[in-house]
């Protein structure tokens, strides 16, 4: 025999977990706000605990790659330059000396080249190369200010943005990437330059860059702000 | 050994005159083992419908272009109503939450057990497989006396043993497709990203399997033992203790 008591008390475990499994629910405003401070505290878990500024991502044979990456935009159509002779990365924000690179300023500099896993927060993952420079590579020549703790990617399709912490940037697998796949890195995977790491989602890599602002605020971004981790580190 | 149960307390089946054995209340489960089982029910529930949430953006295993694992479910969507989170955000920042108190629970009993002794009870060991097949038998009707037995019979034992074990598996999958890079030795553990995530998906169903076969033999077999798992209290059948 289940007692009453015993029944309520059973009542009151099981009724919250069918309620909010019946719902669909992100949360409610109620509870929204609880998850994303949560989120918090998993981005400084990324940051500070899991991540390693040295750890380098698998690299696999050029064999490996997989046939089609799938190209993810914002905008309705590709983003394309009007005129890429004139396209500029700006590096700027609080840095001692900002500076303004062509894609050819970018190629003399030293290239990097990996074939690595990419990750998809969706849950599907895929193979491919990449080259480009280093972000730490383009940091040391700009020379930030101490307060600089953050850098904001910004791109031209849509205005899509990511931020991210300085270490993950300063990562030796953080580049520019302007070829992918031992070709210049196409439009529907951020041409002319686009941020690649295999220590971050895909959602972080921001495509089509325009410009790199050092800041001493954590940047938002296009979809952390609509509620995925800021971190995003994997 | 397990001590035979004390022909007072079995059910035996009485004269019609006799009065009917009134078996003796016993303590049964700590408040700790009460605890984190509910907790870790309540909690499981929603790591499973924000999961099958985020299963909904990518609904397959295997590198991008094939080849794809053998999934009933590939590119299926689960019901809303089993779904938590609404959208992929809501379902990672759900499961992102929850993982913390399931694994805080989860460690919580696991320490009980070793502290108490109790584990001594729950593990199945090989000793037990004699056991195990004889509770079979009763089952199957091959036998006619329930097989004495201490607090849990051996298929009781070698149940809870796998859901310990199928926890402790769903949490380090979780961890290798949660951290491929930066745990890139416990995801290669598992045979890399998309196997981890396809046995952190298949977790789900032994664990949804577990549930239903659980909650049906304690109404069927022993139902003073959900009384038992709230209260702490027992009286019933098998009153025995290790």
């Amino acid at each position: 025999m289940i007692d009453r008591r015993g029944l309520l008390r059973l009542a009151a475990g099981a009724g919250p977990a069918s309620l909010v499994a019946a719902c669909g629910w992100d949360g409610g405003n109620a509870i929204r706000p609880a998850l994303l401070d949560v989120s918090r505290l998993n981005d400084w878990v990324g940051e500070k605990i899991l991540f390693s500024a040295h750890r380098l991502a698998p690299q696999y044979p050029v064999s490996e790659r997989t046939a089609h990456l799938p190209s993810y935009f914002i905008s309705p159509m590709t983003p394309m330059l009007k005129d890429p002779a004139t396209w500029r990365l700006l590096v700027t924000g609080l840095v001692r000396r900002p500076v303004s690179l062509s894609l050819d300023d970018l190629k003399a500099l030293p290239r990097t080249t990996y074939t690595v896993k990419h990750h998809c927060v969706e849950g599907w993952s895929a193979i491919a190369t990449w080259h480009g420079v280093p972000v730490s590579t383009i940091v040391e020549r700009c020379e930030p200010l101490p307060e600089a703790r953050f850098i904001r990617f910004v791109s031209f399709d849509s205005d899509y943005s990511n931020g991210w912490d300085l270490a993950s940037a300063m990562h030796p697998q953080t580049i520019l990437a302007y070829g992918m796949n031992d070709n210049p890195l196409p439009p529907a995977h951020g041409a002319p330059l686009r941020l690649y790491s295999p220590t971050k989602l895909g959602y972080k890599l921001t495509k089509y860059l325009v410009s790199m602002t050092f800041t001493a605020q954590r940047p938002g971004g296009y979809w952390e702000d609509q509620g995925y981790p800021w971190f995003g580190g994997v | 050994m397990t001590a035979p149960t004390p022909a007072s307390t079995r059910p035996a089946p009485t004269p019609a005159t006799a009065a009917p054995v009134t078996p003796a209340l016993v303590k049964r489960h700590h408040w700790i083992v009460r605890l984190t089982h509910w907790a870790t029910f309540v909690l499981l529930v929603g790591m499973i419908g924000s999961g099958l949430q985020i299963y909904t953006a990518y609904a397959r295993f295997g590198e991008r272009g094939g080849p794809y694992y053998i999934n009933p479910f590939q590119d299926r969507e689960f019901p809303r109503s089993i779904r938590l989170g609404g959208w992929l955000a809501g379902g990672l920042n759900w499961h992102f939450t929850l993982m913390w108190p399931f694994i805080a629970a989860g460690l919580f009993y696991l320490s009980y057990l070793v502290v108490s002794g109790e584990w001594r009870s729950l593990l199945f060991r090989p000793r037990d497989i004699r056991g195990a097949i004889e509770m079979q038998k009763y089952y199957l009707r091959l036998r006619k006396e329930h097989p004495a037995q201490g607090k849990h019979n051996p298929l009781q034992k070698l149940a809870y043993t796998f859901i310990i074990f199928l926890g402790v598996l769903s949490v380090l999958t979780g961890f290798a497709i949660y951290k491929p890079t930066q745990l890139a030795w416990l995801t290669a553990l598992f045979g890399g990203f998309q196997a981890a995530r396809y046995w952190h998906f298949w977790a789900v169903w032994f664990f949804t399997a577990f549930l239903v076969v659980h909650v049906i033999l304690v109404f069927v077999v022993d139902p003073a033992s959900l009384r038992a798992m709230i209260t702490g209290w027992y009286r019933g059948r098998f009153p025995s203790h290790d």
